[in-house]
């Protein structure tokens, strides 16, 4: 879903560019408030599995791959601002060192991946874990729904912009990138599941969002 | 139940070393979900010859210089996998050390903190 330069028109990319900054200067003011020390390497391993998991292109259709995004998890793992720190420096990396992602559409490709994706899917997470009882295995589940939704809002919001750049008409991009990444999403569920799954199993303190019922002692 | 953070991290930045440099080059190397969208609507060329920042030093997560694609790829994974975990690290050492005062209010850090 890394948008290439031209796609995107000056107006929209200048917009998602302030938003993304704006949502960016909020998360260094909370980090710096809050971020505790114990949290930086956590920070560093997220973003280290963010751009590796984001390599691993699978088939989800004839012709057709899908990757992990990670947005989802990473704001499982270390809350919704210091996740989107995460994606920020990822997608910066990509942009600038491995050309993928165009600089001009950087700050749309940060705020459909980092806050559309990463925000909008926390979102949908908070809002199941208060209706849901707080269960490892629920936990689990909502985790996975949560990802394969931020996954669709991003490429929904993608094409909304492509539509607004005049590169491609709401009433084709739309269902064309919703459908698609209906299925790339199974995917990110899938990963989303097992990785917050196996961090549960092994170091449950790590995983920011996971408020048992009963606190240990 | 003391539990130590270091090998948790070694094991993690371990694995995700593992990931770039056996799986990456085993990815699908077909389109994603946008780039089929482009090409099917026609609007893929649009972007074409469209690039801002040609200086990219890995384009395409293939390492410059090296024969083997597979090979290639690996070395950009590992270097992409490096460089970022070294920058978040980097990154958030300077948002804690930009803080006054070490010790600070329980209540402000109730639910971010991470025991060690």
């Amino acid at each position: 879903m890394h948008i290439p330069d031209g796609l995107i028109s000056a107006p929209i990319n200048i917009a998602t560019a302030v938003v993304s900054a704006g949502v960016g200067a909020a998360a260094v003011a909370r980090a710096r408030r809050t971020l505790g020390e114990k949290n930086v390497p956590i920070l560093g391993v997220s973003a280290a599995f963010v751009f590796a998991a984001q390599m691993l292109n699978f088939p989800v259709a004839a012709g057709t791959s899908g990757h992990f995004l990670g947005a989802l998890l990473v704001a499982l793992l270390l809350g919704p601002l210091n996740g989107f720190l995460v994606m920020a420096v990822v997608l910066v990396i990509q942009s600038l060192l491995f050309a993928d992602g165009g600089l001009t559409a950087l700050g749309t490709n940060i705020f459909n991946m980092g806050i559309v994706g990463g925000l909008g899917g926390y979102g949908l997470f908070r809002l199941l874990t208060l209706v849901l009882p707080r269960r490892r295995g629920v936990f689990v589940a909502s985790a996975a729904v949560s990802a394969w939704f931020s996954v669709v809002l991003a490429a929904s919001v993608c094409a909304v912009e492509l539509a607004l750049s005049g590169t491609s008409p709401l009433k084709l991009a739309l269902p064309a990138m919703a459908g698609v990444h209906v299925l790339i999403g199974i995917g990110e569920g899938i990963i989303s599941a097992v990785v917050v799954s196996l961090m549960l199993g092994v170091r449950p303190d790590l995983v920011l969002a996971w408020k048992p019922q009963q606190v240990r002692a | 139940m003391k539990k130590y953070l270091f090998p948790f991290l070694l094991a993690a930045i371990g694995v995700c070393l593992l990931l770039a440099a056996f799986l990456a080059p085993f990815a699908s190397s077909s389109p994603d979900g946008l780039e089929r969208v482009a090409e099917d609507q026609g609007f893929l060329g649009r972007a074409e010859g469209r690039q801002v920042w040609k200086s990219a030093p890995v384009p395409d997560y293939e390492m410059p210089g090296v024969g083997g694609s597979g090979i290639a790829t690996a070395l950009a994974g590992v270097a992409g996998t490096l460089i970022v975990f070294g920058l978040a690290l980097g990154l958030g050492r300077l948002l804690v050390r930009g803080r006054s005062r070490p010790g600070r209010p329980a209540a402000e850090d109730a639910g971010e903190s991470i025991p060690r």
